[in-house]
């Protein structure tokens, strides 16, 4: 492990002169974050994962940026709308949020049902910090160090909302040119018996190197429901680092799917804490790598009582030169009896250059408990192809049905009817 | 539920029942390790230039190295400076018939199925000139030599195959490999060698039993194989009688290479001291293991590892030569405090390359077993297969089964699969078993037997039934 950083580069520089000028739970994060230094791939949890392109940049203050991106919001504000709504075509009867690098564009402040409440809070009066890993993560102490404030939804206890929150988190550079590095926070609180679906989706606007650094805590509740997405679709330019933890009390439902189609490095860490019996936790992924991307996706599940329920299902299809990186855990802590945990990884690797590193991982300290992890790779099986080709279709047309078919799994288990058609039409043209 | 419990806590408090006995008076050099400590131990063992040369090599490279942290094993800080890095055994004292020795041990021997005559040579009874085992192990070395098979203990090997020696040493294994292996090529004791010339099938079962001192190679044993073209060897290497030992920490290192169309299996029993229940005591052992095997060679793996306080070995296979072969078979026990962290790595270069991975983890008491494995398709190995399989099966509600497969993959027409599952022995089994009447403890035996049956069955006849034996001894008084 490397702890002590060694990386000092103009930007790490730059953020020592802020430690006086941040309140001070931000400041703490920051020496956090200075001591744990970007990390290395010595680093187990980096290993396959280069990240010192990201380290390199020489990435703009990111206080003095906040004060121009606040102008630019101003002037800007029915455009970035617009990209929102061409971006995702919401439904009808969706509620929509836009931020841009972070701050507040539209929707920020409002109450789409009763006892459901968005809002957005400076860093001090908002509930984030709660569950997220500062300790360890350099990216989620970084983001506590410059998150600007935080997008709280909440839901009192018995509250539901059919329709899903639809939150766009659009990273640009706002007239400027220099590398820019965002720090979007989102805190969902769902309270007893409530139900929300939250889907966020990250996008671009320009090119230019960018870093998305965003940290998600979901807070779930006895017998709460709670359906989060994630779709990455920001330019071939940008970097993204993600962080989701989530907390599910007792009977609580937790689903998060993780759809990765842009950005040229993609690192998501998905971690969900079990913390009361009869939970029920779900993480999907799907990823579409083509061109020289890489995208990891870890993700750790907890099960730390007894009776739990989880279930992982995370695709990937390779083209190119693109790279994959998995590494599932799943723990279960020495009372977590009865645990039932399922872990299914697969990859699909088109190209002889595409390469996967993938890591399953179980650590099991109860006896009575139901543990399975599956990983395969491979490429489509000729057999198959045959078949296909049997019945008239042309080997391209065979290889394209054969590959929508392995993502159509993770398309159907979407929840939101305006996600399932957006992906499948976007599987298509990716695959054309 | 109650007397279920009750006898997995009975079957888990089990102790080691063969003891921990010196009966060796040794001669010792000074503790500690620097380099003249190398020096001496090659001069008296009256090695040539070369091989000083190369140990001491490994001994500077050994000091700019860490201790590993990696893996999932914990224990108190070695230090190296306190041990002795040599040993030669001096005549041990002789008991005059089987009757001086401990009878209990005697029992073990006896539910081992371990034929008289090794139960003799174990516990070092003299034997009779004209008795069996000798005979045996004469006839057994004419026709080896016969057939030109070289098999000999490593010493030997440097003085009398100098060239081969010098050819494969380290060339597996290299000394800069790991922190353990380059311990062991610095003040590596004794260990076997053995090369099998082109297109031999050896008729036999290799094993160190029939080898003139093959006890107490030492801590720090080195064991490399060749098998030339077309050749083929089974290799078995310790058995199933608990081993006693006074060494704490063992570090050795196995290098086999099977050349085009050669056919190496190699099968291990441990079966060492796992120390006492709160887990003091016990051996160490770190080993390194690897193979590599040339176009249409075939390395199999077969471990059954019941002993030791911590385990800490990774048997892998280079599938350098196109439409190579690896296999691991593998059955690790850990019970009361005992640790493993143990798995293969199979490592894809050439076209067509295949293997096959069984891991069977079987957690008792406060035992931690650990499955790591590495599997790597390189951008050449067009076509390569890998199939994986990892199952834990716990016995008691303290223990823990961790997996750590690791995947790369670089090639698109490689095919992996990996499947890894958890579980535990049943009530309603044992139940079903009772209602037959089988005794509980019969039950575990056969559901455990069930259990590592995949691997069983690549042992060879005699390694499989003492196994099995082995494993009922372990589990003796339980359920599972």
């Amino acid at each position: 492990m490397t702890e002590l950083t060694t990386n000092s580069t103009a930007f790490v520089d730059r953020l020592r002169t802020l430690e006086t000028k941040l309140p001070a739970l931000q400041a703490n994060a920051l020496s956090r974050f200075l001591y744990l230094g970007f990390p290395e791939i010595s680093n187990e949890e980096w290993r396959f994962t280069d990240v010192s392109k990201l380290a390199g940049a020489d990435y703009a203050n990111p206080l003095t940026t906040i004060e121009a991106d606040l102008s630019y919001i101003e002037a800007n504000r029915y455009e970035l709308i617009l990209a929102a709504e061409a971006a995702i075509q919401p439904a009808a009867d969706a509620t929509s949020v836009i931020l841009f690098n972070g701050l507040p564009v539209a929707g920020e402040d409002q109450d789409p049902a009763l006892g459901v409440s968005i809002r957005y809070l400076s860093s001090a009066d908002s509930a984030a910090g709660e569950i997220a890993d500062t300790e360890s993560n350099p990216f989620t102490a970084l983001n506590a160090a410059l998150f600007p404030g935080t997008l709280q939804i909440t839901a009192t206890a018995g509250a539901a909302l059919e329709q899903p929150i639809e939150v766009v988190l659009i990273s640009g550079h706002a007239g400027s040119s220099a590398p820019r590095i965002t720090s979007p926070r989102i805190v969902i609180q769902a309270g007893e018996n409530s139900q929300l679906t939250i889907v966020e989706t990250y996008i671009s606007l320009g090119s230019g190197t960018s870093l998305t650094n965003t940290v998600t805590e979901a807070l779930v509740s006895r017998s709460a429901i709670v359906d989060h997405y994630r779709v990455n679709d920001e330019a071939k330019s940008s970097w993204h680092v993600s962080a989701l933890a989530a907390a599910l009390d007792a009977s609580s439902v937790f689903s998060s799917h993780s759809i990765n189609l842009g950005a040229a490095i993609i690192r998501n860490e998905a971690t969900a804490l079990l913390r009361g019996e009869h939970a029920e936790c779900t993480l999907n992924g799907l990823s579409l790598g083509d061109g020289d991307r890489l995208i990891d996706n870890h993700t750790s599940i907890d099960h730390a009582s007894a009776n739990c329920n989880s279930h992982e299902v995370y695709k990937a299809i390779l083209n190119d030169r693109s790279r994959g990186v998995f590494n599932g855990k799943i723990f279960v802590r020495l009372d977590a009896q009865k645990t039932d945990a399922k872990q299914t990884n697969k990859t699909l690797l088109l190209s002889p250059e595409a390469r996967v590193d993938t890591k399953p991982q179980l650590e099991i300290l109860a006896d009575d408990v139901k543990c399975t992890h599956g990983a395969t790779i491979g490429q489509l099986d000729p057999s198959q192809v045959f078949y296909l080709r049997s019945r008239g279709l042309s080997e391209g047309e065979a290889r394209r049905l054969l590959t929508y078919a392995f993502a159509g799994d993770i398309v159907l288990r979407l929840k939101v009817e305006r996600l399932q058609t957006a992906l499948d039409e976007r599987l298509r043209v990716w695959l054309a | 539920m109650s007397t279920a419990t009750d006898t997995i806590e009975e079957f888990t408090g089990q102790e080691y029942k063969y003891g921990f006995v010196t009966d060796i008076e040794t001669e010792m050099i000074p503790r500690g390790l620097d380099e003249s400590i190398v020096r001496l131990i090659s001069s008296k063992k009256n090695e040539p230039e070369w091989l000083l040369e190369w140990r001491l090599r490994a001994y500077r490279h050994w000091l700019t190295m860490d201790e590993p942290e990696w893996h999932n094993v914990h224990y108190p800080k070695i230090d190296y400076q306190d041990s002795y890095y040599y040993a030669a055994p001096k005549p041990k004292k002789v008991l005059n018939s089987l009757d001086e020795v401990d009878p209990e041990l005697l029992e073990t021997f006896n539910k081992l199925g371990i034929s008289l005559g090794e139960q003799q040579r174990l516990t070092g009874v003299a034997v009779d000139a004209v008795f069996d085992s000798v005979s045996v192990t004469t006839t057994f070395k004419e026709k080896l030599y016969e057939l030109g098979i070289i098999f000999c203990s490593f010493s030997e090997a440097v003085h009398n195959h100098p060239e081969l020696v010098r050819q494969y040493l380290g060339s597996v294994v290299p000394y800069s490999d790991n922190y353990f292996a380059t311990l062991n090529s610095a003040v590596f004791s004794d260990g076997s060698f053995c090369y099998i010339p082109k297109g031999v099938k050896c008729p036999m079962e290799l094993s160190t039993y029939f080898r003139i001192n093959a006890e107490n190679t030492g801590q720090f044993e080195r064991t490399l194989l060749i098998a030339d073209e077309g050749s083929t060897v089974s290799y078995l290497e310790g058995c199933t009688a608990p081993r006693r030992d006074e060494n704490q920490l063992h570090a050795a290192v196995v290098e086999l290479v099977a050349l085009d169309g050669a056919y190496i299996k190699y099968s291990t029993v441990q079966n060492w001291y796992p120390g006492d229940k709160e887990g003091k005591g016990g051996i160490y052992n770190f080993v390194t293991k690897r193979g590599k095997c040339m176009a249409n060679a075939r390395i199999s793996w077969t471990q059954v590892e019941t002993g030791s306080a911590i385990t800490w070995k990774y048997p892998s296979c280079l599938l350098i030569g196109d439409n190579s072969v690896g296999e691991f078979y593998s059955v690790a026990v850990t019970n009361n405090m005992q640790q493993a962290d143990t798995g293969t790595k199979m490592i894809h270069i050439g076209k067509n390359t295949r293997s096959t991975i069984v891991s069977k983890g079987i957690s008792a008491g406060k035992g931690q077993n650990t499955y790591r494995g590495l599997v790597r398709m390189n951008a050449g190995a067009d076509g390569a297969r890998n199939y994986s399989q990892c199952d834990s099966l716990l016995i008691g509600d303290r223990c823990g089964a961790h997996t750590f497969p690791y995947i790369d993959v670089r090639n698109p027409s490689a095919q992996v699969e990996h499947e890894a599952s958890t579980s535990k022995i049943g009530e309603d089994q044992i139940f079903y078993c009772k209602q037959r009447g089988i005794s509980t403890e019969d039950a575990v035996n056969l559901i455990v037997n069930g259990f590592c049956k995949e691997v069983f069955r690549e042992l060879p006849m005699e390694f499989m039934v003492e196994a099995q034996k082995l494993l009922s001894v372990s589990l003796e008084g339980s359920v599972g």
